[in-house]
């Protein structure tokens, strides 16, 4: 057991159990909160996975920024509790469940049965090399520029377009 | 690397159903969102699983880029149901059904 070994049980545990607490809680505050932990330890495991930057940008842009503006809008829309549209539609719900398993459970044997792990040969140094924020950053601003530009314009878009909608009406 | 790379797929795959369970369970359109944001997440983990496995910098500036459609996603899509539930003060998406046959 080392300590990588340790970490990934941790977080893969705490990101199972809150991703179906946060399905099966009927307030959607504590549905939201139980994302943020989601996305926390979701930062832990690309910690494990030598993903430094993108663990870092997770904390910021998806526990931080995003989290906290669907937090804001169920503050703002203060929708009624969802137990009395919870109960009804049961069996449904059931079949939706044991579909959905079957379907993992399919996705789990296709898994199992390419064996990744050997044909995928890693070695930890070139992992480690690959995650640092130096080596995205060139390959960004070289590579991937415009892809980066036009992501700049679909943000700009995004905030435009949210401001038009959200407005109280269109004069 | 200690850890085989089948165990993050399966996580990113159980996490990716629980999300679709979700879509498909729940009522209330914010709670649906955030599910839609949880199956975009466990497809970023799957993306770095393979980019450190394979020492290849492509994943994780793939993840990069969804994170910024995940914002922008979200600020429209929130906006949308804002203007919904002003118009007809529900989140409820069943009753959201204008476009339904």
């Amino acid at each position: 057991m080392t300590l990588e070994v340790i970490l990934f049980a941790i977080f893969s545990t705490i990101c199972a159990v809150s991703a179906v607490l946060m399905i099966t809680r009927p307030s959607p505050v504590i549905s939201a909160l139980f994302l943020v932990l989601n996305f926390c330890s979701l930062a832990g495991l690309y910690l494990t996975l030598n993903a430094q930057f993108i663990a870092v940008a997770q904390v910021i842009v998806y526990a931080g920024a995003i989290m906290v503006f669907f937090l804001f809008v169920i503050m703002l829309l203060n929708p009624e509790t969802e137990r009395k549209f919870f109960e009804h539609k049961a069996k449904l719900r059931v079949f939706i469940i044991v579909i959905v398993a079957l379907v993992l459970i399919q996705i789990i044997y296709v898994i199992f049965l390419s064996k990744p792990s050997q044909t995928i040969t890693s070695e930890a140094s070139r992992s480690i090399e690959t995650g640092t924020v130096e080596n995205i950053g060139r390959e960004m601003f070289t590579n991937y520029v415009l892809p980066f530009e036009a992501a700049g314009y679909l943000l700009l878009a995004a905030t435009i377009g949210a401001l038009v909608l959200a407005k109280k009406k269109f004069e | 690397m200690q850890i085989p790379i089948e165990y993050y797929l399966i996580l990113s795959a159980f996490m990716f159903s629980v999300g679709i369970v979700g879509v498909l369970t729940r009522r209330n359109a914010i709670i649906v969102f955030m599910c839609i944001e949880l199956m975009l997440n466990s497809a970023n983990l799957t993306l770095i699983t393979f980019s450190s496995y394979l020492g290849d910098v492509g994943g994780q500036l793939f993840v990069f880029f969804v994170m910024a459609v995940a914002a922008a996603e979200a600020a429209v899509g929130l906006a949308i149901i804002i203007a919904i539930y002003r118009n007809k003060l529900t989140v409820n998406i069943d009753q959201i059904n204008i476009l339904k046959w």
